[in-house]
Formats: C-alpha cells, sequence, structure tokens
C-alpha cells in the first residue's frame, strides 16, 4: 500500500494568485496540486498525495494561531505518513509558514514532516528543528527540489536511517553524521589549500564552535570550616575498575567512598583511562587524584573536611554531551551532602 | 632530493618452505621470518612465541588487537636502509630507489599491551572503515613472556621491532624483482625550488606526531618524536622509511607505521607539485604532555612557517582530545604569521553526533577536512576465524562492557577500527 | 564538566595541564599542573619531593577556591 501524504502550498502554487490573493484561508484539496505532480511523479506509486492544503501566505502570517489550529485538525484528521510543505524557495513568508506549520505537525501531531526552501529564507531558522532541503532562490529551482525532497520524504515514510546533510541534500542540523565522500581527506585537503590561496570560496566540513560560559561563583570565605570534595576526569577508580568504567567514550561515572582512606596505593587504586600513559597513575593515584595531601590538610586544619566521596570519569573520547550530564548529575549530589567546594582534577 | 619508487603489486600470499616473489604472489616460509625477528635481543627477552596466519579481502576474518601495520620495502639503489635509526643503521633515506611490495601489509596483533589496540575485519561492514581490509596481510601473533605485565615498555618495544624485522625480512624478496610500475618524486632547495615555480604558492605539510607517551611514541630516524624539537625533513625521507610508529592512540586515529610510509598529504601534494602549487617540505612537530612543550612546538612550527616563506601549510594531526590543542595552537599561529591552512583532523562527537567535536576550537581554524565521528557505533558480525584473540574487545579504546556480545559479534564505535578515521586523511570517511 | 559545578553554584577549581582547553570550554579557576599523565606529581623525583610539589598545587588550588573572581583566571602562583 501507498503511503499517504499531506501536502501543504500556498496560493501561489496553488495557482489561485499572486501578491493580490495572499490573504486567502486555508482550504483543503483533494488530491494533488500544483507541485504536488511532481512530488507524486518522483515516488512511482509508492506514496501518493491524500489532500492539498492551500493558504495564503498574508493569511498565515497575520493569523497564525487560527491558520495553525485549522490545518492541524485537518491533518490529524487525515493521519498522514508524512507532512511536506513548499518548497518555498526565497519566498519569505511562504517559508517561515512551511517551516512554522511543519514544527507545529511534527510536535503536536508527531507525524514525520520536511520542507524545502533557499537557505536565507528565514524560515530556515528552524533547520534544526525540523528537516528542510536546501534549494534554489528561486521557482525555477523545482526540478532540481522535487526528486530531492521526494527521495528524502521516501526515506523518512519508509523509516530508513537518513545520511549527512550533504549527501541527502538538507540544511545541516549541528548533528555530526558519517558518510564516505568520494575523495580521500588528504585530496581534500590540498583541493580547499589551492581554493583558499586562489581566494576562491570554498566549505569547511567542521565549523569551529562557539562556548557558553557560567558566572564564577562566589570565593570560599573560610576554608577550616569548608567541606571540599574531590573530582577527576583522570579515570582514578579502586582497582580493578568495579564499574567497569570505559577506557574511552565512558557511558557512566563512579562514584566512591573514601572514608578512611589516607592514601591512595598501587593496591588499591589505578586508573581506567586510555588516553595517556597509566604508569604513573596506578603506580601512585595521588598524583591524579590528591586524596594524600587533602587529608594532611584536613588533619592540619587547613580545611575542615575533605568529602567522603569521590567522583570520577574519564575524560577521554567521552562526549561533552555526556560529561556534562555526568556532572551535572552529581554536581546535586555533592550540593545535597553539603559540599562547599570542588577540586577537578584533569588529565 | 629525487627517490623513485618501484611498485611490485602482491595479489597473494601463501605459505611456503621457499621464499620468494613470483607473479604477484608472496610465497613464504614463517620459519624463516621467525629466525630473522629472533636476532634480535629484545625479542628474544620478551616474546615467548609467534604464530603466523593470512588474512585476505574478502574472508570472513577478524584480527585483532592489532598493534601496527606495516609495508614491506626494500632499498635497492642509493643511501640507507628501511627504517634508518632503528633497523638499519642511521643514514639519510629518501634518494635513490626503492622497491614496494605494494598490496600487502604485516600487521603485528597479540596479547594486549596497551587499550588502545585495533580491530581490523577483512569482510562485512567494519571492513568499509579500514583500508587494511583491501590488503593482503601477513598476521604475527606475539606471545608474551610470562611476568611482561610489569615491563610493558619493553613488551610493547619488543614486539614493534619483531614487525618491524618481519617487514625487512619479506621486502627484501623483492630486490631483484622487476617493478611493475615505477614512480619518481621529487622536491628542490628552497632557492632552487623558488626559481624553478616562480609563480607557485609555497606549500609545506605540518605533520604532527603522537608523542603522548602513550607506551611509546613516534619514531623519526629512530628518536622518539617527544625529544625532538619541531624541525623540517624531505618529504621522500617520510616516504622511505624514516618515520614509524611506536604510539598507541585510540586505533582509529592512531598513524600506522604503513599510514607514514604511504602518507596521503605527502602523495597529494606531490600530485599538485609544480602544477598548482610548489611543494617545499615538511614540518615535522610533536604531541607532548606538557603544556611548556605544546607551547614551544607551535611556536617553532609557526616560525619555520614563516622562515620558508609560506603560503600555505597543510596541518595533520594525530589522536584527539589534548592534541586537539596543539593542533589549534599551530593553526592560530601559523595564520597568524600570514600563512594560510587547511588542517585535518576528526572528532569525537558522541554516539549522537550531538557533542562538541573537538576537545579546542579557535576562529581562525576555518578550513578543516574532518575523518568522521570515531563515536560512531557499529555493529561487526561474527567471523569465522579470528586471528589474535577477542579478550580484549571489551576494554580497548572504543569498546565497553559487554562489547563483545555471546554470538562473537561486537557492538562499539568506530574507535576500535584500525584507521577508520585517519586524520591524515587516509580515508573516505567524513562527517557533516 | 567545571562549568556543570559551576552552574549548580558550587565554587570548583580545575587543575590541569592543558589550560588552554581549560580556557575554552570556560572554567573560570584554574591552577596548571606538571603532566598529562601526571598533573599532581613527578615520577621523576623522589616521594617526598613529590609531595611537596603537590602539597603546593593542591595549595594553590585552595587559594583559587578563596579568591573571588570576575572573570577567567589562571593561578599561576
Amino acid at each position: 500500500m501507498a503511503f499517504k501524504v499531506v501536502h501543504y502550498i500556498n496560493q501561489f502554487f496553488a495557482q489561485v494568485g499572486g501578491e493580490e490573493m495572499a490573504h486567502i484561508a486555508p482550504e483543503l484539496r483533494e488530491g494533488k496540486v500544483g507541485p504536488g505532480v511532481a512530488l507524486e511523479a518522483a515516488w512511482k506509486g509508492e506514496a501518493a498525495i491524500a489532500k492539498t492544503i492551500v493558504c495564503g501566505d498574508s493569511y498565515f502570517a497575520e493569523h497564525e494561531k487560527e491558520a495553525k489550529a485549522t490545518i492541524l485538525d485537518w491533518v490529524k484528521a487525515e493521519a498522514p505518513d508524512l507532512f511536506i510543505a513548499g518548497p518555498a524557495f526565497n519566498a519569505g513568508r511562504y517559508g517561515y509558514a512551511c517551516a512554522t506549520i511543519a514544527k507545529a505537525v511534527k510536535e503536536e501531531l508527531g507525524i514525520k514532516v520536511l520542507t524545502g526552501m533557499y537557505e536565507e529564507n528565514p524560515g530556515a531558522d528552524l533547520k534544526k528543528d525540523i528537516l528542510i532541503v536546501a534549494t534554489a532562490n528561486n521557482a525555477a529551482g523545482m526540478r532540481q527540489a522535487a526528486p530531492k525532497m521526494a527521495a528524502l520524504a521516501l526515506k523518512l515514510m519508509k523509516g530508513e536511517e537518513i545520511g549527512a546533510s550533504v549527501v541527502e541534500g538538507y540544511m545541516n542540523q549541528g548533528i555530526r553524521v558519517n558518510f564516505f565522500e568520494k575523495e580521500r581527506g588528504a585530496k581534500r585537503a590540498v583541493d580547499m589549500m589551492i581554493k583558499k590561496l586562489n581566494d576562491e570560496p570554498f566549505v569547511t566540513e567542521y565549523p569551529m564552535p562557539t562556548f557558553d560560559r557560567v558566572a564564577p561563583n562566589p570565593a570560599i570565605k573560610d576554608l577550616s570550616k569548608a567541606t571540599i570534595a574531590l573530582c577527576t576526569s583522570g579515570g582514578i577508580v579502586p582497582k580493578g575498575n568495579p564499574d567497569h568504567i570505559e577506557s574511552s567514550s565512558a557511558s557512566h561515572y563512579g562514584e566512591y567512598c573514601i572514608e578512611g582512606v589516607l592514601d591512595l596505593t598501587p593496591e588499591t587504586y589505578e586508573t581506567a583511562h586510555g588516553g595517556y600513559d597509566p604508569v604513573y597513575a596506578n603506580a601512585d593515584a595521588d598524583r591524579v587524584l590528591p586524596v594524600d595531601i587533602m587529608r594532611e590538610f584536613e588533619a592540619k586544619g587547613i580545611i575542615g573536611k575533605l568529602h567522603n566521596k569521590y567522583y570520577a570519569t574519564v575524560g577521554n573520547g567521552t562526549a561533552v554531551a555526556n560529561a556534562k550530564a555526568f556532572a551535572a548529575e552529581y554536581a546535586q549530589k555533592l550540593k545535597a551532602d553539603g559540599v562547599d567546594a570542588v577540586i577537578m582534577t584533569s588529565t | 632530493m629525487k627517490l623513485e619508487l618501484g611498485y611490485i603489486q602482491i595479489k597473494d600470499i601463501q605459505f611456503s618452505k621457499e621464499c620468494k616473489v613470483e607473479n604477484g604472489t608472496l610465497f613464504i616460509d614463517p620459519e624463516v621470518v621467525k629466525a630473522f625477528m629472533y636476532q634480535d635481543d629484545d625479542v628474544k627477552a620478551w616474546v615467548k612465541d609467534f604464530s603466523f596466519d593470512i588474512a585476505k579481502p574478502g574472508e570472513s576474518v577478524r584480527i585483532t588487537p592489532v598493534k601496527d601495520v606495516i609495508e614491506p620495502r626494500v632499498k635497492v639503489e642509493g643511501q640507507g636502509g628501511q627504517f634508518p635509526g632503528v633497523i638499519a643503521k642511521v643514514d639519510t633515506v629518501g634518494s635513490g630507489k626503492t622497491h614496494v611490495l605494494r598490496g600487502m601489509a604485516v600487521v603485528t596483533a597479540g596479547k594486549i599491551v596497551g587499550f588502545q589496540e585495533g580491530i581490523i575485519d577483512m569482510t562485512g561492514p567494519g571492513a568499509d572503515y579500514t583500508y587494511f581490509s583491501k590488503l593482503n596481510n601477513f598476521v604475527v601473533v606475539a606471545e608474551p613472556v610470562e611476568g611482561y605485565q610489569d615491563h610493558k615498555h619493553e613488551y610493547e618495544h619488543a614486539v614493534r621491532i619483531a614487525g618491524l624485522r618481519a617487514a625487512v625480512c619479506i621486502g627484501e624478496l623483492g630486490r631483484n624483482v622487476t617493478p611493475d610500475e615505477t614512480q619518481e618524486f621529487e622536491t628542490f632547495g628552497i632557492i632552487e625550488g623558488a626559481k624553478k615555480f616562480p609563480e607557485l604558492p609555497r606549500v609545506a605539510y605540518v605533520h604532527m606526531l603522537q608523542s603522548q607517551g602513550l607506551l611509546h611514541d613516534t619514531y623519526v630516524y629512530g628518536v622518539d618524536a617527544k625529544r625532538s624539537l619541531t624541525t623540517i625533513i624531505n618529504p621522500t625521507e617520510t616516504m622511505d622509511g624514516a618515520i614509524l610508529s611506536g604510539n598507541c592512540v585510540s586505533a582509529c586515529d592512531k598513524n600506522t607505521t604503513y599510514h607514514h610510509q604511504n602518507n596521503p598529504v605527502v602523495a597529494e601534494l606531490f600530485a599538485q607539485h609544480g602544477k598548482k602549487l610548489n611543494y617545499v617540505c615538511n614540518i615535522i612537530t610533536n604531541e607532548n604532555v606538557y603544556l611548556a612543550d605544546k607551547q614551544r612546538s607551535s611556536d617553532w612550527t609557526a616560525k619555520l612557517c614563516r622562515l620558508l616563506d609560506l603560503d600555505g601549510a597543510i596541518v595533520s594531526q594525530e589522536g584527539f582530545g589534548n592534541p586537539d590543542t596543539d593542533l589549534i595552537m599551530n593553526t592560530k599561529k601559523i595564520e597568524l604569521q600570514g600563512v594560510k591552512t587547511t588542517i585535518i583532523t576528526d572528532e569525537y562527537a558522541g554516539q549522537d553526533g550531538k557533542s562538541q567535536s573537538l576537545a579546542d576550537a579557535d576562529p581562525l581554524a576555518d578550513a578543516v577536512v574532518t575523518g568522521g565521528n570515531a563515536n560512531q557505533n557499529i555493529i561487526l558480525p561474527p567471523m569465522d576465524k579470528v586471528i589474535g584473540t577477542l579478550d580484549y574487545v571489551d576494554v580497548i579504546a572504543g569498546g565497553h562492557n559487554g562489547s563483545l556480545r555471546p554470538d562473537g559479534s561486537i557492538e562499539a564505535e568506530i574507535q576500535v577500527i584500525t584507521g577508520a578515521t585517519n586524520e591524515m586523511g587516509f580515508g573516505l570517511l567524513s562527517a557533516r | 564538566m567545571v562549568k556543570e559545578i559551576e552552574r549548580a553554584g558550587i565554587p570548583v577549581v580545575h587543575m590541569c595541564t592543558v589550560t588552554p582547553i581549560s580556557m575554552t570550554v570556560g572554567a573560570n579557576r584554574i591552577v596548571p599542573t606538571i603532566a598529562i599523565p601526571h598533573p599532581l606529581g613527578n615520577p621523576s623525583l623522589t616521594m617526598e619531593e613529590e609531595k611537596d610539589i603537590r602539597r603546593k598545587l593542591v595549595g594553590r588550588a585552595l587559594k583559587a577556591l578563596t579568591t573571588e573572581v570576575t572573570e577567567q583566571t589562571i593561578f599561576e602562583e
């Protein structure tokens, strides 16, 4: 059985009229209209457009709430396998409408969605939320856009794995996806170099990220009353690595009690980290997690107390998102335990 | 400096009582290789025994844990010998004529030394991620002496030397064989080159060598790269065995000796040499664990780029994590000298691809080529035969507790596959 | 990771060798350490000398925790 699709287009592509008809309210039509013909042709019978929704661009912009409600009701009643909108090329209000309504269908109805437009269309701001196929900046690009959108649409409906953005033709969502290039990396690097030297445009394969910042917390007023915890990304674990923390790309962190432990010895502690020479840490784990000195400072009253638990992760190849989640989780435990400050050591 | 490489295509390897290369087939007696390896005292001291196997493309074979991959070669004309300063005596290589047994490799495997050892599958989905699945592999499996665990450095050294010696022993069989194809490579003196190609932009290759002391490091003419300042080397020297791998980083982005011998950046720069650019030289620099070293080495790299009046520099990395800082420091400082860079790295963006890929970043690194996301998960189906042992699959970098499943299949990150995300740009894998 | 602890409202000092990474990712209080495989030790020294170094570094970390900062600061001494 063919997959069922609902298609969203504007007044212009429905051949109702141009700007003078942009005020029309949404209407529901049977079957395919306008660009839907090209999409259906590309699906070769594997999918069909059951309904086409036509809406004026100005109407959507000025009555977004009403338009959304009406369209969501219609889509819900139809329960399609996919909701596809556009392509909108460089038409700003149309692109905004396509992306906005597609996002609503995805999030509120849980139906797979796809749209297409030019990269600079304001609607493309939503590219992280929904799949948007990159198209030319005017309707002359329909011949290229329709088969690209149709192919990706079919993959979505079939539940097939979606490849990298450059392969499938959608706008990058900030998620890194592997794929095999046609040329090896060294050739690509030399080609990129030649372009850069000749001041020709080139596209980096990895745009540099920007980082957020957190304001520093106030300093500790009285160290001698403070409880201080040790944490490490250097993978110090009790001998034998009881929690099986991975040597790289760790999937969890360790919480270990050091009540009464005065010194980390080669018999009791080691490192699980696979990113540095473990010999030194295995011989004396205090070189990574300075329990011995903290105990000394505790005894002398320099610090109030060394917290009786420490937290360890392996920083090696561990995804930032995971590391962040681990720390966010154990930070709450530290807080609940009344820890005043943390010393984090890294290798 | 001019080097001629004569390629002898090896299409098959067979065990035989007679050792020879004939009509594209390597006939080899493992006992001869073994005896040659045992001529070294360290090998004698730390390796109890060797076993040998052959793995061919398309066979249902898994090799693990893989330590190094080496291409057998022999110097037939000109100065020096194979692996100068380590096997042959120290002498400048990179000129004259060298025969290459192409289409095959020596692969060393055996009991784990560090976490950073890899997997080569000769067929199935894993084979797509490693170039070595396309080669006829002569696999040397080392069995350590008792108590080696307390002497990992010595044992690693012995296995490394054994692998190199095996390659030398086999390479020697190509000495009197007529190559199927020959190719010449030549770079010039600084002024000579500038006069020859006055219109062409001057480009060098900044080759970063892993020297984190993860067991051992990269060796240049026998010198541990960790103990060297940034320096200049002729590209043909690296093509002729001057640089070899002794280090352990994750398998996917460790540059094996084979990668050094067949450095793809060198090859691609030579392909454009005298056409679109003037390939000046290679700059080799290390990736050390002390910040002061990182500072000094990257300063030096930038200084040399300026001194050589370069217009461009291609930078390749090895490993990940703190070496990302070496990469960014190099790139930033080279760019600030007015020399344009493109860099080759790989990514650790998490299994979902949503995390930031590098540990460090700078906007001046605006031309990046990536070898892909090493955290991507892969399922490697069981193979009919395992060369080496599956005992360590759970603990090597990229594996996890339970990676090895009861049916012999492996669920792990592509990080475990030797050469999967190579940062010299050896492979086709990339990411967006 | 340091950022998440900071975000939870606990002052944190990051002791690490590669301070540029620490700066890039956004730690606020940073104490440089010896080397990646042994940030708080130096195997070429005697046990006592090593402990002295560790004492000094941990002391520096405590000083960082008792010092008010308004921006990312590396505590070299």
